[in-house]
């Protein structure tokens, strides 16, 4: 669809300065999503490594309380794990990544201490394995969710980004040159009819005065 | 700075153990119910919630709401049975999205 206009120099003027305004939008979107996605890979890369050591850590804790489960009544189980012996405890902000809040997330450091919920009495080592090897793995589960939900927000606003620098590249763009080219045909036009007709007026007024 | 939660959601026998380490633990087999605990946590602003990979993909509703905001982040974790790879599944579709083409494999 083509621009609705005038074919004024008052149109011509405000189409060049528009056009002027979104070939330097333009640029800056270009820019951006070159900077996203470069931003964007580094935090893939991390998320890919971080899943892969998360997934492989955690499976191993799952199978040790799988054991566990095996080795005691679901009863003791139950009652080993309803109580913790503390809750947990997250210093919780948001990071600025080109303007895209991500979450920043850590745990409470004062609570690095780690402590068994439970009596020795009544449970299995598989499940102290379990329950500490869970432990250890906190830290990277923070950063893993760290990590994906800002990749899911840098992929987001990346898709964004690029839809608007195309639509500035080609349809902004083209349409306002478009215009433009237009608006100077026929102010041109209008410049020759000008022309033509004072030459005609000055035969005329010549051939009078004859 | 302030305090963050923390929650899992998935089936008893997976989740259980989060509870000795202190993270608040919703057992829940059925999609729909789970779908309805997720959007209660994220709404009081829990600041990340796990969730089986099971279940994971049944509460697209939830987290669609909530992927443009920068919390909570809804992050599947493998269960019990064993990863399904849902995870590294995410995380393609979002470097497909953004680059065009699947650049980790080959690096």
């Amino acid at each position: 669809m083509a621009l609705q206009y005038k074919p004024t120099r008052m149109e011509l003027s405000n189409l060049k300065k528009r056009r002027t305004v979104a070939v330097r939008g333009h640029k800056m979107m270009k820019d951006k999503r070159d900077e996203l996605v470069r931003r964007f890979i580094t935090y893939a890369r991390r998320n890919q490594k971080l899943r892969q050591e998360t997934e492989a850590k955690l499976q191993k804790a799952m199978q040790s309380f799988v054991l566990a489960r095996a080795m005691m009544s679901s009863d003791e189980i139950e009652e080993a794990l309803l109580y913790p012996a503390r809750s947990i405890s997250l210093d919780q902000s948001i990071q600025n990544v080109l303007s895209i809040p991500v979450p920043k997330l850590s745990l409470d450091r004062s609570q690095d201490e780690f402590v068994y919920p439970y009596g020795f009495a009544t449970t299995g080592a598989d499940l102290d394995t379990a329950v500490q090897a869970l432990a250890e793995i906190l830290p990277l589960m923070l950063e893993l969710a760290e990590v994906e939900k800002a990749t899911s927000r840098l992929a987001d606003e990346i898709e964004k980004t690029r839809r608007r620098v195309n639509a500035l590249e080609y349809v902004m763009i083209p349409q306002f040159d478009e215009a433009i080219h237009d608006i100077q045909m026929k102010l041109e036009e209008n410049e020759r009819g000008n022309t033509s007709r004072l030459m005609k007026t000055k035969e005329m007024l010549a051939k009078e005065a004859e | 700075m302030a305090n963050g939660k923390c929650a899992v959601i998935g089936d008893r026998d997976s989740i259980l153990l989060f509870q000795a380490v202190g993270i608040e633990v919703y057992p829940e087999t059925d999609g729909e119910r789970a779908n309805q605990i997720m959007h209660r946590l994220a709404r009081t602003g829990y600041a990340v919630i796990y969730v089986t990979e099971t279940l994971y993909p049944l509460c697209g509703e939830t987290i669609a709401e909530f992927a443009s905001e920068p919390y909570p982040a809804i992050i599947p974790i493998p269960d019990a049975l064993g990863s399904k790879g849902t995870g590294m599944k995410t995380l393609k579709a979002n470097v497909e999205k953004a680059v065009g083409v699947d650049i980790l494999n080959n690096s």
